[in-house]
């Protein structure tokens, strides 16, 4: 019996699968040959191809933005809430395209795929990528599906700064960039957190020097480390405090170090848990690296409205008042760099107590605007 | 059009940039974007009003203006339009010396509480005025700095600014020649274009 999808939701969605025997040179000097891109699309293509928006994806997000694989799936997509017919990315209006980026961990080519070179798994042999080379690789999979010029490009976070990279790397391929909740380049706050996620991976003796597969181990101590401080980054102080205070999971304190004693040391431990068990260590390890090298004004001496000097698409820019990972201060950056070089921006501080992980939540002041301007995007 | 923003557009020449300090829902920008072909960003805070402006695709930027413009480059717009917000500011002369540093040229709109209606209303009640026009009360207020135009006025001989345009005119935003007379008595609400100290005084279409 097929179960009923909420009538806002894309439905049932099966991802697909481009392989591409070109190598892709890449930004660290080595290239990648014989790779593939998993991805999924939402709504139609026109028949003047104007109207398909490209979703980049997070630090540990994928090509499942929204919809249900099948029937039994318990949670739709990690953007469900901003994907579908009527929604901010409406599906009746758009063609949506969501992929999971190369170095993913789950389906496109990654450090846990097969080097058909060896016939092992990749591990700490797959190459280290910049956002620079996944918007190479996006610009690739848009030629593929006949995709000359996107409408838009949107991104939270990581995913805001493919959205600005697009922009700048390919002006006329891109007619509006969504950056919302994101950075124009890390501080030493954020790299800092990245390294201590790093060293935690690093450090868990299952790691094997990133060859744990061949071990048939993974190093779940360092990747659940990784992902519970990822988590602290991710909340507001308030958004804590409201979800957990300081709630026991117990009637008494236990006076001891082994038991799980406050609800946010078991929230963080299942969140750890959770993620070790789904996400690959190697391409954590090169995400963050990502996200570190990150900084696109540094070509132009750190002045980013000249780095942006070139851009034609119009921005929307969108921050969150309690977001401490990449605080509106960060998105502020980005406006003014806009300003200054005289590009259409229109900028949001949404009022929301969630921190980083707010750009995932059906806000209605967000979701408002993000409709509001996606609707008068002409195709 | 609202009626002031009507005065307003007429100031502002063709194909110039401009910024908008509180632009409301994008109704000046929008207009002017479309029949001047002018450029440029609008600075506001209020969600709604924000909202607004995107769906009609201004350039809107959620920025408090107590919080200066900083982040401006000095003289980087033709003209910068405040219009009803001088006395809801916190820093009414800094904000007016941060137009005048970002702008070449400002249009400054407020209302005048040398009105005689206000003076009426004081003299005879002895209590803070309140109309149609300005509902508040003195506690609800967010028109924290009232002035009037000859107290406007002394501010801007006073930081060297030069006056080069006034309208005075009532809340409908008509003007007579009683009004042109007597402003500071006639006038509701006061209708400026000023400019710096540093800006040699270059008249621009009006």
């Amino acid at each position: 019996m097929p179960t009923a999808f909420p009538e806002d939701s894309v439905g049932l969605v099966t991802p697909q699968v481009e392989h591409f025997a070109e190598p892709l040179a890449l930004a660290c000097g080595r290239s990648l040959g014989n790779y593939q891109l998993v991805y999924e699309t939402y709504g139609e293509l026109n028949a003047a191809r104007s109207n398909a928006v490209l979703i980049c994806h997070a630090l540990s997000g994928h090509h499942h933005a929204a919809g249900y694989h099948n029937s039994d799936e318990r949670k739709p997509g990690w953007w469900d809430s901003c994907i579908g017919p009527g929604k901010a990315l409406d599906t009746n209006r758009f063609f949506v395209v969501s992929l999971n980026n190369l170095g993913g961990c789950n389906g496109s080519t990654g450090p846990s795929s097969i080097n058909a070179v060896t016939g092992k798994p990749y591990g700490a042999d797959f190459p280290v990528l910049t956002v620079e080379d996944w918007v190479h690789s996006q610009a690739l999979l848009a030629d593929r599906l006949g995709i000359a010029q996107w409408a838009a490009v949107v991104g939270g976070s990581l995913g805001g700064m493919q959205a600005m990279q697009w922009a700048i790397s390919y002006p006329d391929r891109i007619r509006h960039c969504l950056t919302i909740a994101s950075a124009p380049k890390l501080s030493a706050q954020n790299i800092a957190f990245n390294e201590v996620a790093r060293q935690a991976i690093l450090s868990d003796p299952e790691f094997h020097g990133g060859h744990f597969q061949e071990h048939s181990v993974i190093p779940k101590r360092g990747l659940m480390l990784a992902r519970m401080v990822g988590h602290i980054t991710y909340l507001s102080d308030d958004a804590m405090g409201e979800k957990f205070g300081r709630g026991l999971k117990s009637e008494k304190l236990n006076y001891d170090f082994h038991s799980v004693e406050f609800q946010v040391e078991s929230y963080l431990r299942y969140q750890g848990e959770e993620f070790s068990g789904r996400f690959d260590a190697n391409t954590y390890l090169l995400m963050t690296k990502a996200l570190d090298y990150f900084d696109p004004a540094a070509a132009h001496d750190g002045d980013l409205a000249k780095t942006l000097a070139g851009v034609k698409a119009d921005f929307c820019v969108i921050s969150f008042t309690t977001d401490w990972r990449f605080s509106p201060a960060r998105s502020r950056e980005i406006v003014d760099a806009l300003m200054a070089a005289r590009k259409n921006v229109c900028y949001l501080e949404v009022d929301a107590p969630q921190g980083h992980d707010a750009f995932l939540m059906p806000i209605p002041r967000y979701l408002q605007a993000f409709s509001g301007y996606m609707n008068r995007i002409s195709l | 059009m609202r009626a002031d923003l009507e005065i307003i557009q007429d100031w502002i020449p063709a194909g110039s940039r401009v910024l908008d300090l509180g632009c409301g829902n994008g109704e000046l920008l929008a207009w002017l974007r479309d029949n001047k072909r002018v450029t440029g960003y609008g600075l506001e805070i209020d969600p709604d009003n924000i909202a607004a402006c995107v769906t009609k695709g201004v350039n809107v930027i959620e920025q408090n203006l107590d919080l200066g413009l900083g982040n401006f480059a000095s003289n980087s717009f033709d003209v910068v339009v405040m219009t009803q917000a001088l006395q809801a500011v916190q820093y009414p002369d800094k904000i007016l010396e941060e137009m005048l540093r970002v702008g070449r040229q400002c249009i400054i709109t407020f209302p005048n509480f040398g009105h005689w209606r206000c003076r009426y209303y004081l003299a005879r009640n002895g209590r803070m005025p309140v109309s149609d026009f300005m509902p508040y009360t003195w506690y609800n207020t967010p028109n924290i700095h009232f002035c009037t135009f000859k107290d406007f006025e002394a501010l801007c001989l006073e930081r060297r600014v030069k006056v080069l345009d006034r309208l005075a005119v009532d809340h409908l935003h008509r003007h007579s020649l009683m009004s042109r007379m007597w402003p500071n008595l006639l006038g509701e609400i006061g209708i400026y274009r000023v400019s710096g100290p540093g800006v040699l005084e270059h008249r621009i279409a009006i």
